[in-house]
């Protein structure tokens, strides 16, 4: 089996294996933190960072795994790195920490973390671990902003408000573009309706492309 | 029988591991997030202390009153005292409102000695985004309606919602949640006006 080139490989995290759009994978905090861009983006680099830096430990310690100890183990590593994220967050971006509140202990629960450990970093040296666990968290993190971009928008009526919660600072308001906005978006119900859309226009890209493709699919299957 | 020592083993390193990375952050982050709760304390007591000049270390002046109090809340009441050289000026009641739409609202009332509210600033609440959480003073201005108020500014059967007949606004939408904050600032003002020089007497709880 030929090693995947590094553009495959970001492909399959951002897109073709996406841990929240295709395998479905930590939907607890994707759908109770989007409710505004700053939040998802804040839940999205803590768990990229705890991916990286679990995928890196699992990999490194994978030589004395043994299988029967190795799901304690994950658990272990996981949860020591999300607590240190955790304080992290409360020492630097403490308003973030606020606002996200329970779902920064959370990320301990994510599947999409122990899943990366188990099928990836377990088996890979720690280079190509560390770059799995950037990948897929990337394509995690791009799915929370981008729905809480849309759930705000639609919700709030406003973009990219209280990034003050990144940068410090006064409350800022953001690009307010309608005072208040449809409510349904903020509420738990929104936040499934949605991924489903996103699911679903991932969905209608692909099959576009592959429609799109199909044309030219035989001509290189002669030229093999 | 080795294997189990052998899982063993390997459990315990990779835990010590993980304990002393842990411990590791703890302490340098420690002073960090001391001061990031103290200045958020700070800070979250400003917006119910508008327009008054006061000494700073307001959070030193801590004081607990222990149920049963007559403020709103069930839990002992946490109030500020607030001096300006060694005069007391205000106090700022930290109350929760039981009968929101979505569990208790904690909020904070500042009085002044003249029994003036100096603002109202809502710290926690449940209430639904979109309608009953635009009592938070960052969501609308809902909330400074009552500044400059007291108990004989409406008189006490005057602080109730309209919609109940009373002279404040409710909130488009949502009547449960202003219903139940203004009936815990009235409840905050009448003990101010019984109560207000047992609060100055009281002894500063401290630290730890």
């Amino acid at each position: 089996m030929n090693s995947p080139s590094l553009a495959d490989r970001f492909r399959d995290g951002l897109w073709r294996e996406n841990p929240g759009l295709v395998q479905l994978l930590g939907l607890c905090p994707l759908l109770a933190v989007t409710s505004t861009f700053v939040n998802g983006f804040g839940l999205g680099i803590a768990t990229l960072a705890v991916l990286v830096a679990s995928n890196a430990m699992v990999s490194a310690t994978r030589r004395w795994m043994q299988p029967q100890i190795r799901i304690p183990i994950y658990v272990l590593i996981i949860a020591s790195l999300v607590t240190c994220i955790e304080l992290i967050f409360k020492a630097w971006f403490p308003a973030l920490d606020r606002s996200l509140g329970i779902f920064i202990p959370l990320i301990v629960t994510n599947c999409a973390i122990v899943a990366r450990a188990e099928i990836f970093a377990s088996k890979n040296p720690v280079g190509s671990s560390m770059l799995d666990g950037f990948v897929m968290g990337s394509g995690f993190a791009m799915l929370l902003m981008a729905i809480g971009l849309f759930r705000e928008l639609i919700g709030h009526g406003s973009l990219l408000s209280r990034l003050d919660m990144l940068l410090g600072g006064e409350p800022l308001r953001g690009i307010v573009i309608t005072d208040g906005g449809w409510l349904l978006a903020i509420l738990p119900p929104g936040a499934f309706f949605s991924l489903a859309l996103a699911i679903a226009a991932k969905n209608a890209l692909d099959r576009r492309r592959r429609r799109g493709g199909a044309a030219h699919r035989p001509a290189r299957r002669t030229s093999m | 029988m080795n294997g189990i020592v052998k899982g063993g083993a390997t459990l315990a390193v990779i835990a010590a591991l993980c304990t002393a990375l842990v411990a590791f952050t703890f302490v340098m982050t420690e002073e960090r997030i001391e001061a990031n709760e103290q200045a958020w304390l700070e800070r979250s007591l400003q917006p119910a202390l508008s327009g008054l000049f006061y000494d700073s270390g307001v959070t030193e002046s801590m004081i607990m009153i222990p149920p049963p109090h007559g403020l709103p809340g069930s839990e002992a009441a946490i109030v500020y005292r607030v001096y300006a050289e060694d005069e007391a000026v205000a106090a700022l009641f930290v109350v929760s409102a039981r009968d929101g739409y979505a569990g208790p609202i904690r909020f904070l009332v500042g009085i002044d000695v003249q029994g003036n509210v100096t603002g109202v600033h809502v710290l926690e609440h449940r209430e639904t985004p979109g309608l009953g959480d635009r009592v938070e003073t960052s969501r609308s201005d809902w909330a400074t309606q009552f500044d400059g108020r007291s108990l004989l500014d409406p008189e006490p059967t005057g602080w109730a919602i309209k919609r109940d007949g009373g002279q404040f606004d409710q909130l488009t939408g949502a009547s449960v949640t202003p219903r139940a904050i203004v009936k815990a600032i009235r409840d905050t003002l009448l003990y101010f006006d019984t109560h207000r020089d047992e609060v100055f007497a009281m002894q500063a709880e401290s630290k730890e």
